[in-house]
Formats: C-alpha cells, sequence, structure tokens
C-alpha cells in the first residue's frame, strides 16, 4: 500500500453497512486532513448483493474518484469477494468477513486478512455491527487514518443521529474488537503472507 | 474555513441556500432525489419554501411563477424530468425570468435507467425548448464546482434574468467529497425593477411578464433583443471571465489534447499523468460552462496540439462544439461509453495510446 493514497473498494450486501463504513473512513481522513472521495453505488446496484463504495484517501489532490485497481478490498460476503478480489493490485490487501466466506483459494501476491467480522459482531448481539469491525480492522493497516481518529469520527456521526450513548459505547466496542484482532493475532512475520487463523 | 463532507446533491441544495434561494419547486427522481430530500429539510428552517410538485411541468411552471416575482427559486431533476421542464424554460427564456435548474443526467432515452450519463448535453447546451434561445449552462467536476457553480447560477440568472442549468451526472451527484462553503449571501426580491409586484405604488398597474409578442414586428424585435442579450453574456464570459469558462492541464506542451466535462474530466486528469508517465505528451482542457462554450481555449491549442479527443459518457455529442471550435484546423476524434457506464482510466488510455500511434 502506497503510502500517499490508499483505493479501498468496500463490498456487501445491502444493510451490512458497506456505504457506512466508507463514509466512516472518510470523515476520519478528512479530520486527519486527508484529501477524500466516496462514490457509492446506487439505485438498481444497491439491491444487488454486491452494493459497493469506492473510497479515495490521499495526500495530494485526487483526480479520477473512480476506482479501477483498488490498493484494498473490504468483502463482506461471497459475491462481494468473487466480484472484486481480482481486480486488486498486485500487493495489496483484501480484508473479508471469514464469517460468511468460506476460504478458498486466493491469488498469492496478495495480503490476505480474515476477519469473521459477523461472529464477532453477532456476540455482542448485533450482526449490523460487522461493519464497525471491519472499520478497526482497516484502521490498523493504513498509513492515513488512525484507529483514533475513525473512532472519534465514529462517535461525531453517531451523536449527529441522536443514537444513545450506550448505543455508541456497543459500536465503538465493535470499532474497538476489529482492530485489536488485527493487532493480536500474528500474521504479519511475512509482508504478503497469507493469515491462517481463525476465530478469537 | 473548516471542510465538511457533503454529496453532491445535498451541495446543490445547500449552496441554493446560500444563494439566497428560499423557494423550490421539484419533483423526485434518481438520482437527484436527495436534492429535494435535503431541501425539504433545510429550506423550511431559513423560512424557505419547499413544494413537490405533482410533476416535472408543475414544478417548472411554479418556478415560472415564483421566478416572476422576482424570488431566488430552483428546481431540479432528473434526465426525463429534465425533458418535461423543457416547455417551461422556453417560457422563461422567452419572458426573461431568471431561474435556477439542476439537471442530474442519467441513462438515457426514454427512461433508460439511473445510473450517471452525460447524454443530454445537446438537451441542455443546444436548447431542449422551442424558439431562438439560450441557457447559461454550467458543468462541474467537484462537489466543491457543484457549491460554486450553483451560487454563480443565481447570480447570472437574476444579472441576465435567464434561466441557467447546472448540467451533472449521477456520480458526482452521489459521490461525497469534503467542500468549504461560503457565507451565505442575502437577496430580496424587492431590487428587482421588472418583477411583478413591485412598482406597484408608482405605476398603479405593476410590471407585466409576458413571452406572447402576437404582431410579427413585435416578436422579431423581441428575437433580436434576446439574440444581443445572448452575445452579451458570451462576451462577457469570453473576455471578462474566461476562468470560469474552462480549465487546463498540461496543455502548454501538449501533442494530444483531451476534452470532457463533468465526471469525465477527474478520470481524464489520470489519463494524463499516465500518459506523461509513459512519455505521451497529452493535456486536458476540461469546459465548465458549456454554453458559452470556450471556443477561444481550443482555437489557443489548435496551434500547438497535433490533435484532439473529446470523451464522453454519451454516443458523441460535445466533440459536436469541439469540432465547431477548432473549425477543421485539427482532427478532432471521439471515445464515450453510453447506457450509464462511467470508462475506465484504462480504456481512455488505450485510446490514446492508439492515438498517439504507439500500438
Amino acid at each position: 500500500m502506497s503510502a500517499k493514497v490508499e483505493r479501498i473498494i468496500l463490498a456487501g450486501f445491502g444493510g451490512q453497512g458497506v456505504l457506512f463504513l466508507g463514509r466512516l473512513l472518510a470523515e476520519a481522513a478528512l479530520k486527519a486532513d486527508k484529501n477524500v472521495s466516496w462514490v457509492p453505488s446506487y439505485g438498481y446496484e444497491i439491491h444487488t448483493p454486491t452494493a459497493n463504495c469506492s473510497l479515495i484517501i490521499a495526500e495530494n489532490q485526487i483526480a479520477s474518484p473512480m476506482i479501477t485497481v483498488p490498493d484494498s478490498v473490504i468483502a463482506m460476503n461471497t459475491p462481494s469477494l468473487n466480484k472484486f478480489s481480482q481486480k486488486i493490485k498486485g500487493g495489496g490487501m483484501l480484508m473479508y468477513n471469514s464469517s460468511l466466506i468460506d476460504r478458498q483459494e486466493f491469488r498469492d501476491d496478495i495480503r490476505l486478512v480474515e476477519i469473521p467480522a459477523t461472529d464477532m459482531a453477532n456476540d455482542l448481539g448485533d450482526p449490523s455491527l460487522a461493519s464497525l469491525v471491519m472499520a478497526g480492522a482497516y484502521a490498523k493497516f493504513s498509513n492515513l487514518v488512525t484507529y483514533e481518529g475513525v473512532e472519534e469520527a465514529l462517535r461525531k456521526l453517531l451523536e449527529k443521529q441522536r443514537i444513545k450513548e450506550d448505543e455508541i459505547n456497543l459500536n465503538i466496542e465493535a470499532l474497538k474488537q476489529g482492530f485489536k484482532y488485527v493487532e493480536e493475532t500474528r500474521y504479519m512475520s511475512g509482508r504478503y503472507a497469507h493469515a491462517v487463523f481463525r476465530g478469537i | 474555513m473548516t471542510k465538511v463532507l457533503m454529496k453532491g446533491n445535498e451541495a446543490i441544495g445547500e449552496a441554493a441556500i446560500l444563494a439566497g434561494c428560499r423557494h423550490y419547486f421539484g419533483h423526485p427522481m434518481p438520482p437527484q432525489s436527495e436534492l429535494l430530500a435535503y431541501l425539504a429539510k433545510r429550506l423550511p428552517e431559513v423560512n424557505g419554501v419547499f413544494l413537490q410538485a405533482e410533476n416535472e411541468t408543475a414544478a417548472i411552471h411554479m418556478t415560472y411563477g415564483a421566478g416572476s416575482a422576482g424570488a431566488r427559486v430552483m428546481t431540479s431533476s432528473s434526465s426525463p424530468g429534465m425533458s418535461l421542464f423543457q416547455e417551461g424554460i422556453s417560457h422563461m427564456a422567452g419572458a426573461e425570468i431568471p431561474c435556477v435548474i439542476a439537471d442530474i443526467m442519467r441513462g438515457g432515452p426514454g427512461l433508460g435507467n439511473v445510473s450517471a450519463a452525460q447524454a443530454d448535453y445537446w438537451q441542455a447546451v443546444k436548447c431542449g425548448g422551442h424558439g431562438d434561445y439560450r441557457t447559461i449552462v454550467f458543468a462541474p467536476a467537484s462537489v466543491q464546482e457543484m457549491i460554486d457553480m450553483t451560487i454563480s447560477a443565481f447570480d447570472y440568472a437574476d444579472r441576465y434574468r435567464n434561466p441557467v442549468v447546472i448540467l451533472a451526472d449521477g456520480v458526482l451527484a452521489q459521490m461525497m467529497e469534503p467542500v468549504t462553503l461560503p457565507a451565505p449571501t442575502d437577496h430580496t426580491p424587492d431590487s428587482k425593477k421588472w418583477a411583478l409586484g413591485n412598482n406597484f405604488k408608482e405605476k398603479k398597474s405593476g410590471n407585466y411578464s409576458t413571452s406572447i409578442f402576437k404582431a410579427k414586428e413585435e416578436l422579431e424585435e423581441h428575437n433580436w433583443g434576446l439574440y444581443q442579450k445572448y452575445q452579451v453574456i458570451s462576451d462577457h464570459f469570453r473576455k471578462d471571465k474566461p476562468e470560469l469558462t474552462y480549465e487546463e492541464y498540461l496543455c502548454e506542451d501538449a501533442d494530444i489534447i483531451l476534452t470532457g466535462y463533468g465526471i469525465i474530466a477527474r478520470v481524464l486528469q489520470t489519463v494524463v499523468e499516465k500518459c506523461r508517465k509513459r512519455g505521451i505528451k497529452a493535456g486536458l482542457l476540461r469546459p465548465k460552462t458549456l454554453w458559452p462554450f470556450p471556443v477561444e481555449a481550443f482555437q489557443q491549442y489548435a496551434e500547438t496540439a497535433s490533435m484532439f479527443l473529446a470523451v464522453e459518457m454519451s454516443c458523441g455529442q460535445m466533440v459536436e462544439d469541439v469540432k465547431l471550435a477548432l473549425n477543421g484546423k485539427k482532427p478532432v476524434y471521439f471515445f464515450g461509453r453510453a447506457g450509464g457506464s462511467v470508462p475506465s482510466d484504462f480504456e481512455i488510455f488505450n485510446e490514446v495510446d492508439k492515438l498517439a500511434g504507439r500500438n
């Protein structure tokens, strides 16, 4: 992943929160004084199993907000993984929701990050928190947004929507668990080493 | 100034409020609907009027009414709704009533689809209504420009008493980018001497606004009057504000000049960067106003570049204006995708590579 720009495609079923996840990382990037663009799928596409958004975070001005070759893909379900994983830049990252996606043969030139996001979200009592688990995990890998930045952005976004304090804390807990999951799992010895772990 | 993340649709809505617009009449149609949702919430907060009309034909005529009374007024739609607007736009151009119309283009013809397209260039720029008239057309390429151009649109609409169109596409309308919001401006309909209801006390009869001129001589005089006004507008942009009409990127030493407006221009900038890395001298000339079209900028580079490539999300519409501007001086090529697809930087690069004679 280049330090100066991160091109991310986030995809999943409608309702899995991929648009919100992109929006959250975008807000965190803006707070960190980065340039950012967020392009959602909409209309017909949002009703398909590969609802997605294209997020670019950059130090410099962003020319095209469209992503042809993503640095990272965050896939919340199997159709999304199938649709986008082949497009990832060599040396890029595929982060996927291993609660809903079975391990399969993948390209060996990308970094794989398995996060059992839906299981972790269910343990917290709400499967819709899975996208926040992913956001926390992504913050660990990003050079342009920090975990603290994402947490602050999440709090602000939820406060604006007048969400109750204990619900906000639950959302932040999901974020934190995603971050910790990546931090505590030792699989990053080789740069593009496959992740071989499951469960927490 | 702090930056905030905003969707293109919302940005147009907020910019309208900042420009002093307090009247909006419209009808939801994707990918423009968030603009209505935003103004439905925001206009009552600033004592404005938001009205969802029964259809677009009604909305444009309500806009006509509010504009006649001197209000800063806006309506918006997506392509099929813009078709319904055309009758009202022609009437407003004829009666010289200012208004701002945002058209968020989607795939057509007919109902087409809701994906982003640029297939309504002819309709907006060449004017889809009847009669000899023109509308100023702004083509933003970022969410920030959607704000800046919407504010300019209100100023120019009042200044020249003419409808002004913001022509954008579904991607720009749906995407979010950080924006800086300028300070709000005040606007009072009373300042417009021509508006209906004004001057009532002095004249005892009020003002009159119409687009009907029954006598041939009368209408011809009106037609040439309008024509003269369009010349004045065109001259103003050409001579006083060329920076509002186009933006260029690495054109000075360019061999191939790429041109496109709106979201395409953003993709083209990436293509130009890629070309330069591979040793192809490409540049980008981006029209920011589609009428008046930045003819001089094209003529200037007709001297130095060897060819032009117009890229659009249509089967080729703006390319005709590029050809007219160049007047045969240099070859003009076209690359387009239709049906709601945004061409990728790779596709366009391949096209440039071919033109450069390198494969």
